[in-house]
């Protein structure tokens, strides 16, 4: 059996895969990643099924060991790695062999990086899923010294890349309604689209506060609201006005009033928003929802068939690894610069 | 009672919400109106749920026929008066050993003293209770149980309790919540039990449901600790029977 040994784990490093949807009747979110399509591009990078399980490294990766060849990938937030002090190209698959040491970094842009291994990470299933949840005690973070087994990996390909359009730097999040948007006066919610966004330093896997000019809310009268079912996605606004996006790891049900629904295939962008990256809002009616989520199932259904080949030699990679990450920068702190 | 609501919750959930404001005859419509929908057995329906005056229904929204969900929604919910509704069949009711006040429970006191009470009969009350599980929420298997004697309704206290261990009862508003996991509360901690609402490694890992119905037999500190001695299951000296 093969294992992934963690050395020196960052500070937030959980076992993540699409979570336990199904349960909110017991009082149980989904959880789960929260940037799901980063599991999905993992995925596609090394061949195998998106409900494997992957490390989700949040603001930092760690130290990590090969006990057995492994072929691994990292997506979502950009973050340095290196394989036994080479530099690994982000956003693709390479061989980690037995002994090899994979150091990441910090994050350069985005919040959370995941590193996938062939055959998923194997630690016990909880209630039908590998997720660490950590909300509902289930799991815990990454420790040093923690020996992740690894599933059976029938082996694939490695040395392939997916191009991937930006979500780390902020942009476009759209808003369906939800339980209480027809409780707000129409020009507090056109104010409230009006609004640009940057999500709070403090923000983690249960949700992120969004911080903007002139985006505080009234809720006058709206707080004496029966707690109801909540969803990840949904915008409440606490007793002082301020938005909070809820995400994998919210709570099942909540009493505070909800404005809107950032529809899910904006989530990752949301969690994946840096203090510095702006985020806009647009409400948009059903019609316009139903042709965007047809083209989010459309994206991922076609994954699978988007990793081409590394085309770089591994000698020029270093270069393009560096030049690509200062672009990142550059753009994360220039608040016109998301696309 | 006021007419009941159909509005979306996000582009996959509608909600149903039978009032404004916790009331009980809400609640057993919520309960209702929830099992109506999973006999209907409608495909694009994924998941259901009931919370305290609400039932939330989430669908595929690109399932073929979803767009008239609403409209089977509407008319199932103006077919009849579901606050007079029988609850749900397949009802569980549990008898849990509890100890009220003192060590381990010291909220009561002044729980009893806000109710107009004094301890022996504030605890006297609790144990004549049947309660029902309104909703789960808050942490995964945690019950909302009601509806105490208006005595109880009580408000929040204004600071919080800093840590009320796995299974206590805290008391607020006529209702009674029972911890799944250590936490902080706002709620006054007048019973200790030893019973687990969420077992994550067990065949089943949430015991109770909404609609299932709870009563409280009264025991000792000592008794309690037996209890917990024994017990390897998380049911704390539960006695469990099918309501018919």
């Amino acid at each position: 059996m093969t294992a992934l040994i963690v050395q020196r784990a960052g500070p937030a490093t959980t076992v993540q895969d699409l979570g336990r949807p199904g349960m909110i009747a017991k009082g149980l979110s989904r959880g789960g990643a929260v940037d799901v399509l980063a599991l999905h591009e993992g995925a596609a990078l090394l061949g195998q099924g998106p409900d494997l399980a992957a490390l989700e490294m949040a603001g930092a990766g760690g130290t990590f060991r090969a006990d057995g060849d492994l072929r691994i990938a990292m997506t979502g937030a950009r973050m340095d790695a290196a394989l036994d002090g080479r530099a690994l190209t982000w956003n693709a698959s390479h061989a980690m062999p037995h002994g090899a040491e994979l150091r990441i970094g910090a994050a350069r842009a985005g919040r959370y990086g995941y590193l996938h291994v062939g055959g998923g990470i194997a630690t016990e299933p909880v209630l039908g899923a590998r997720a660490v949840h950590l909300a509902a005690g289930i799991g815990r973070v990454l420790e040093d010294g923690d020996s992740l087994q690894v599933g059976p990996d029938p082996g694939g390909a490695i040395g392939l890349t997916l191009e991937i359009a930006d979500r780390l730097t902020g942009g476009a999040l759209r808003l369906f309604e939800t339980a209480q948007t027809g409780l707000f006066p129409d020009v507090a919610l056109r104010r409230f689209a009006e609004t640009i966004f940057r999500t709070d330093v403090r923000a983690n896997r249960q949700g992120a506060r969004l911080v903007g000019e002139g985006g505080d809310l009234d809720t006058g009268g709206l707080l004496s609201l029966p707690s109801e079912i909540v969803l990840p996605g949904d915008i409440q606004i606490t007793g002082d006005g301020t938005p909070f996006v809820l995400l994998a790891e919210c709570q099942a049900t909540g009493g505070y009033p909800r404005i809107a629904r950032v529809l899910e295939p904006d989530l990752p962008r949301v969690a994946q928003a840096g203090p510095d990256a702006p985020l806009r809002l647009r409400w948009i009616d059903r019609d316009e929802t139903l042709t965007a989520l047809t083209s989010w199932c459309r994206h991922l259904a076609a994954l699978p068939r988007a990793p081409r080949p590394l085309i770089r030699d591994p000698a020029a990679m270093a270069d393009l690894l560096s030049y690509s990450l200062v672009g990142g920068v550059v753009s994360a702190t220039d608040p016109e610069g998301a696309p | 009672m006021r007419s009941a609501t159909l509005r979306p919750l996000g582009p996959d959930g509608w909600l149903v919400s039978f009032a404004t404001a916790f009331e009980d005859a809400a609640n057993r419509a919520a309960l209702a109106f929830r099992a109506a929908i999973d006999a209907e057995g409608w495909p694009e329906v994924s998941e259901t749920s009931s919370s305290l005056v609400s039932a939330f229904v989430r669908f595929d929204p690109l399932a073929r026929g979803a767009e008239t969900l609403e409209d089977r929604l509407q008319n199932l919910l103006s077919s009849r008066d579901w606050s007079a509704a029988d609850l749900p069949p397949g009802r569980r009711l549990w008898r849990l050993p509890v100890v009220w006040g003192g060590d381990l429970a010291p909220g009561l006191a002044e729980a009893a003293e806000a109710a107009g009470l004094s301890e022996e009969d504030a605890a006297a009350a609790l144990s004549q209770a049947r309660l029902r599980v309104l909703t789960l929420g808050f942490a995964p298997g945690q019950p909302y149980l009601g509806t105490l004697p208006p005595a109880f309704d009580l408000p929040r206290q204004t600071r919080l309790t800093p840590r009320v261990p796995e299974g206590a009862l805290v008391l607020a508003v006529r209702q009674l919540t029972l911890f799944a996991r250590p936490g902080q509360t706002g709620w006054r901690h007048v019973g200790q039990t030893a019973f687990r609402v969420f077992r994550p490694e067990a065949e089943d890992p949430f015991p109770l449901s909404a609609g299932d119905e709870i009563a409280f037999d009264p025991v000792s500190p000592d008794a309690l600790g037996e209890i917990r001695r024994a017990d390897s299951t998380g049911n704390g000296g539960a006695r469990v029977e099918e309501i018919a």
